[in-house]
């Protein structure tokens, strides 16, 4: 379980905090969704659950983050990666870049880890397979397309086996067959226990996935509770966040029904 | 002559057994063109102690010990660059990578050494993709020498900008994979080490005292 308790962060420099106070519990097994417009603080509180944000980007922090009930401030960095996985938006800078296949790349962690042989080919294979890529095994990571480059980076990921998954904008480079496979991959992985938080635009995929998510603004959570609850409430377009498009649907036809002339407009 | 027989016995065979010589040649030429025609002008037509007069153009006179000497020079330059381009051509990152922490070298070390590698492809597809932006942006990359050199500001200063910037995201991603944990790392593979290869190896290792004292003693001219 990942805990957070009255978590504020600043980046060194940076005029006002990225994150503000923010209280979060994400147990074991759960999908957490995180939505919010651009600078509304998604990405820093990715950084800090995973122990980068202050450890390597600087800044500072203040509150208290536990994992599995342990002081994550009492853990080494390099105890972290086997805890809390994470993955960026932009996958390119994610490849080692010393890995001439696919599949040198997704055994880079767990062989940093030191993991023995046997498992490491185990996990890399596994991992491949869950995101359907076993075809890519020995292309050049490099030379990969965009998307695939994000699933290479996301097996990665599942390659180390954490207790915890942080993704964010796991599926920026996807399109709906991508998007779907990791959607696919992340249920797999938390019917396994494992605890995922993934911050994404695609509402429908966390409509799908998420059993509750929380929306920042400002760095600040500003709505939090079940994910059909908050994706649709009313608030989330001032947030800047695109509802699911269930809502949009549901929402079109009771404004048509109201206003039969937009039905027509519809129709035409 | 002893650079040109060490260019055939040390590039040139290796390549042709490595089945890269084309890639090499054509390589080796790209990087020192540039530099031979120079080193050639200069001292054919430059060079102070030359007696033996080849020809005259006014004042300038050409002379063999000139000549001589560059093609020296040349040799001594093909012979570096074929033996960097050749290692280019042969060895992977990742091989590199894995033999060096077979060996013990640290995997820091070892990641900085092959990253080094690596970073030559990266850079060359960032300023392709930024020569392809700022051109869809009105840059003139293709007028005349002056604006030739006025375009390369505006590509240079993002590449570098980019590379630097993306320091920080690779850094957090490596820390991520548990780069900086402690300890041997688990080799996935091994690179092919034949008898054949380490038999080489031992004698470039013994080359090196042989030409040092050939050298001295004067037997390489």
């Amino acid at each position: 379980m990942l805990t957070v308790n009255g978590l504020s962060y600043r980046h060194a420099g940076a005029l006002r905090p990225s994150l503000l106070d923010v209280d979060l519990v994400l147990g074991d097994g759960e999908v957490l969704g995180v939505i919010g417009a651009n600078d509304s603080g998604k990405t820093t509180l990715c950084l800090v659950l995973a122990g980068l944000a202050p450890r390597i980007v600087g800044g500072t922090l203040s509150g208290r983050l536990s994992i599995d009930g342990v002081d994550a401030g009492s853990l080494r960095m390099h105890d972290l990666p086997a805890l809390v996985g994470i993955g960026f938006d932009d996958p390119a800078t994610q490849l080692s870049g010393v890995a001439a296949t696919v599949f040198e790349e997704v055994a880079f962690g767990p062989a940093n880890l030191g993991v023995p042989r046997d498992e490491l080919i185990d996990r890399t294979a596994n991992a491949l397979e869950a995101l359907a890529i076993s075809h890519l095994a020995e292309r050049d990571p490099a030379r990969l397309s965009g998307g695939q480059q994000q699933l290479v980076a996301i097996a990665s990921i599942l390659a180390l086996r954490p207790r915890h998954v942080v993704l964010d904008e796991p599926t920026a480079q996807l399109d709906p067959s991508g998007t779907a496979l990791v959607g696919d991959a992340l249920e797999r992985l938390a019917g396994q226990g494992v605890s995922i938080l993934v911050v994404e635009h695609k509402t429908d995929l966390l409509a799908r996935i998420a059993s509750r998510v929380v929306a920042l603004d400002g760095g600040r959570v500003v709505l939090e509770g079940p994910a059909k609850e908050v994706l649709a409430d009313p608030a989330l377009v001032d947030l800047g966040v695109a509802p699911p498009s269930d809502v949009r649907l549901r929402r079109a036809l009771v404004t048509a029904l109201l206003d039969p002339t937009q039905l027509e407009g519809a129709r035409a | 002559m002893g650079p040109l027989v060490l260019v055939a016995v040390a590039v040139l065979a290796p390549a042709i057994v490595a089945g890269v010589l084309r890639a090499l040649v054509r390589t080796v030429v790209l990087l020192a063109l540039a530099i031979a025609i120079s080193v050639v002008v200069i001292n054919v037509l430059f060079f102070p102690a030359g007696e033996q007069v080849l020809f005259r153009i006014g004042p300038i006179t050409a002379t063999a010990e000139g000549l001589a000497f560059a093609l020296e020079v040349v040799a001594r330059i093909v012979a570096i660059s074929g033996a960097i381009t050749l290692f280019y051509l042969t060895t992977t990152p990742a091989e590199l990578t894995i033999d060096l922490e077979r060996r013990g070298v640290p995997p820091r070390l070892a990641f900085v050494a092959s990253s080094s590698v690596q970073t030559v492809p990266t850079m060359v597809d960032r300023a392709v993709a930024i020569t392809a932006a700022q051109r869809a942006r009105g840059l003139d990359t293709e007028g005349s020498i002056g604006a030739r050199l006025r375009g390369i500001v505006p590509i240079v200063g993002p590449v570098i900008l980019g590379a630097i910037g993306e320091v920080e995201k690779r850094t957090m991603a490596l820390e991520a994979r548990g780069f900086s944990r402690p300890g041997r790392r688990t080799l996935l593979w091994h690179p092919a080490d034949s008898p054949l290869q380490r038999l080489a190896r031992w004698l470039m290792v013994l080359a090196i005292p042989v030409f040092v004292l050939a050298r001295a003693a004067g037997w390489l001219g």
